[in-house]
């Protein structure tokens, strides 16, 4: 090749015109992606320039290749974002380079970090500041405080309690099952095996969870064959069947099951390895002192891992505290099981009271702060190490 | 399997932390305890997954335990349910979508948390210790508060319903974490690597790619599961930003629109809910160390 003879100078040159026309190619593909229609309109472009004008009539009706056509337009979206995004970041170091190495060395660090803190700044920092103001705004943007104190009436008191039970229900849950499993695994051969399954729920989505779960809650009247396993055993029982998942007041631990199934795994994973990480010295001098097994745990392990303990259970709190999927897919929080962050979609989308839903949004921050007043705490003590 | 009886007490090569554990080690109520914890956890997903090869006729007639004591019997099982929700339900298209959405949400943000903890780390510049402490602030911000401004902004730029809106939200909403995970990896590495790499003349951008790069993969795949999964389970991001329905849906909402228009039609439910666990469980199963620490690296995750 003609090029492999004048790399040095030669590729300098050639890189910019490279990235230039990778930008270009990067942005036409951001155009059809933005286009509601964008995979059918190339497609059929496309077929239009091979002839196939039928095809590409079809394709503009919504009828014809609408897969192939889906398909044309993953094949941009993975080539425009896993390609485009090292284009940009190689060009323009790549350009900045270019530079005698005084500014370069001076500009190069912001080439790395601008991306981040535009997108930080946007998507977080700006939005987390205008809820806060949306929240004392009514739909004129004038001052009020409406939105809080209509937060103290009925329902809210009934989503603020909801969510209260849900925090501690759920959170204790999973923190004391994983602990207790953790325990119980550490004992036995197959542990990692017997890991899996526990901790497996992990993987799957809250929607799909739920779903799993509504199937085992499932009801029909007591005339037909209960097919819901909790109803099947309920009923053998002589128990009446129960629609577990939207009779108030016994849905809400049924959901928050839900929540314990997938966090347990998780609890059991972080505190298993801190319990593997106590010294074996510890756990023997207990021993030689005579203290028996249930001591050895509740005086000797729990406090020596209480580090763990706490990480586990602020991480789960705070998705605890922002449960979404598994109310919104059981009932929408329409059987007096509605949290805050469903209320707030409701609020956004069925009611469009961006002022309440922003208020509600403010008590989710504002429920976290301590956490985030704590992270920054323990980051300042570290760096000044 | 029962632990050799016959063995002297002290065999402390061989089991290390038997020792510690001997009182109770694999008593028979200990084992019979671990087996009904492992069966209660997997009964759920073990009926949803026979429920949904059976016939749909059966489904509500019987329960999903009686077609596995019936398990020869004639027109028991069928993939049908499976062909009608991935075709006329349209999980084949969700799944796709699922796929546009969740790898760029994935390799975008963390490359640019990459490039940013490798500056913050090892380039001074100013202002990147108050830079730093706004990431470290970030972390636990519930994206709820996002949502309402951006939603606004988007029905203006017209980013409401497309892919790149999408991704850039979950990119964002990712950076604070990735950037702190992958800070404390990078900051850690050793300073000799860096005044080498100086010495021998290359720029920072050389640096990254040749040494930083190659060293942080642990790290960098780590996020990348968490993040996968992630992005791949959301059910909050993609029904605000993309919408409920439309040729744009992914599979939490295809399943999600499901319950509410197909909530008795088990065969159907059962099968959406098992299409949409396949990627997530197959990530688990085959890389299930990395997936480990990548959920335990996630564990900070507002």
């Amino acid at each position: 090749m003609a090029f492999a003879r004048m790399q040095g100078s030669g590729r300098s040159r050639l890189l910019p015109i490279a990235i230039v026309v990778g930008l270009l190619v990067a942005a036409g593909g951001v155009a059809v992606l933005l286009d509601p229609k964008g995979g059918q309109n190339l497609l059929a472009s496309i077929y239009d320039l091979i002839g196939n004008a039928a095809g590409a009539e079809a394709l503009r009706n919504g009828q014809g290749d609408q897969f192939i056509a889906k398909i044309v337009l993953a094949a941009i979206a993975l080539l425009v974002g896993v390609g485009g995004i090292w284009l940009l970041f190689t060009g323009v170091s790549s350009l900045v380079e270019l530079f005698p190495p005084k500014p370069r060395d001076r500009i190069m660090p912001w080439v790395f970090v601008v991306p981040a803190l535009l997108l930080l700044g946007v998507y977080l920092v700006y939005p987390a500041v205008a809820t806060v103001i949306r929240s004392f705004q009514d739909d004129n943007d004038a001052f009020t405080l409406a939105n809080w104190s209509s937060l103290a009436t009925g329902p809210f008191l009934e989503i603020l309690r909801n969510n209260v039970i849900w925090l501690v229900a759920a959170t204790s849950g999973s923190v004391g099952l994983g602990l207790l499993i953790a325990a119980l695994f550490d004992r036995i051969r197959r542990e990692s095996l017997a890991k899996v399954f526990v901790f497996a729920p992990q993987a799957i989505s809250l929607v799909g969870a739920t779903v799993i779960w509504s199937f085992v809650y499932a009801w029909q009247p007591a005339s037909q064959p209960q097919f819901g396993l909790l109803n099947a055993i309920w009923t053998a029982f002589g128990g009446e069947p129960v629609p577990w998942g939207t009779l108030f007041p016994i849905n809400i631990p049924a959901e928050i099951v839900i929540m314990i199934w997938l966090q347990a795994g998780f609890a059991m994973v972080v505190l298993s390895a801190a319990i593997k990480g106590v010294p074996v010295e510890v756990t023997e001098a207990a021993r030689l002192d005579g203290a028996s097994e249930r001591q050895l745990y509740f005086q000797v392990i729990i406090p020596m891992i209480r580090g763990s303990i706490i990480t586990v259970t602020t991480t789960i709190a705070i998705a605890t505290l922002k449960i979404f999927d598994i109310v919104m897919s059981i009932s929408g929080g329409r059987n007096h099981d509605d949290v805050v962050a469903v209320r707030m979609f409701t609020e956004m989308f069925q009611f469009f009271n961006d002022g309440r839903a922003a208020a509600l949004a403010t008590i989710l921050f504002i429920a976290v702060l301590p956490v985030m007043i704590l992270n920054l705490r323990n980051f300042r003590r570290q760096a000044a190490i | 399997m029962m632990s050799a009886p016959a063995q002297p007490i002290a065999r402390p090569s061989t089991r290390r932390f038997a020792f510690w554990r001997a009182p109770m080690l694999e008593s028979l109520p200990l084992r019979l305890s671990v087996l009904i914890i492992c069966f209660l956890w997997t009964l759920p997903t073990a009926g949803l997954l026979v429920s949904s090869l059976r016939n749909p006729l059966l489904i509500t007639k019987s329960g999903w335990w009686e077609g596995l004591l019936n398990l020869f019997g004639a027109d028991q099982w069928t993939i049908g349910n499976y062909v009608q929700v991935v075709t006329s339900e349209g999980m084949g298209a969700s799944f796709l979508n699922s796929l546009i959405v969740t790898v760029p949400s994935t390799v975008i943000p963390i490359t640019i948390a990459a490039f940013a903890a490798y500056a913050f780390a090892w380039i001074p510049f100013p202002g990147r210790g108050f830079l730093f402490i706004i990431v470290v602030a970030l972390l636990v911000v519930p994206l709820q508060m996002a949502l309402i401004p951006i939603l606004r902004s988007y029905a203006g730029a017209s980013l409401y319903g497309t892919f790149v809106g999408i991704w850039l939200a979950h990119t964002a909403f990712g950076l604070p974490l990735a950037i702190f995970l992958l800070y404390n990896f990078i900051s850690q590495l050793p300073r000799d690597l860096f005044e080498s790499a100086a010495i021998d003349g290359a720029s920072h951008f050389q640096t990254f790619i040749r040494v930083v790069v190659p060293l942080s993969v642990p790290a960098l795949g780590a996020f990348t599961i968490f993040q996968f999964l992630w992005v791949w389970n959301d059910l909050l991001i993609a029904l605000v930003f993309l919408g409920p329905g439309g040729d744009v849906r992914i599979m939490p909402t295809a399943l999600f629109n499901m319950i509410g228009s197909r909530g008795g039609s088990w065969h159907l439910l059962t099968a959406g809910a098992f299409v949409t666990m396949v990627v997530p469980l197959l990530v688990f199963l085959l890389l299930q160390r990395a997936f480990v620490r990548g959920i335990l690296a996630g564990s900070v995750k507002a």
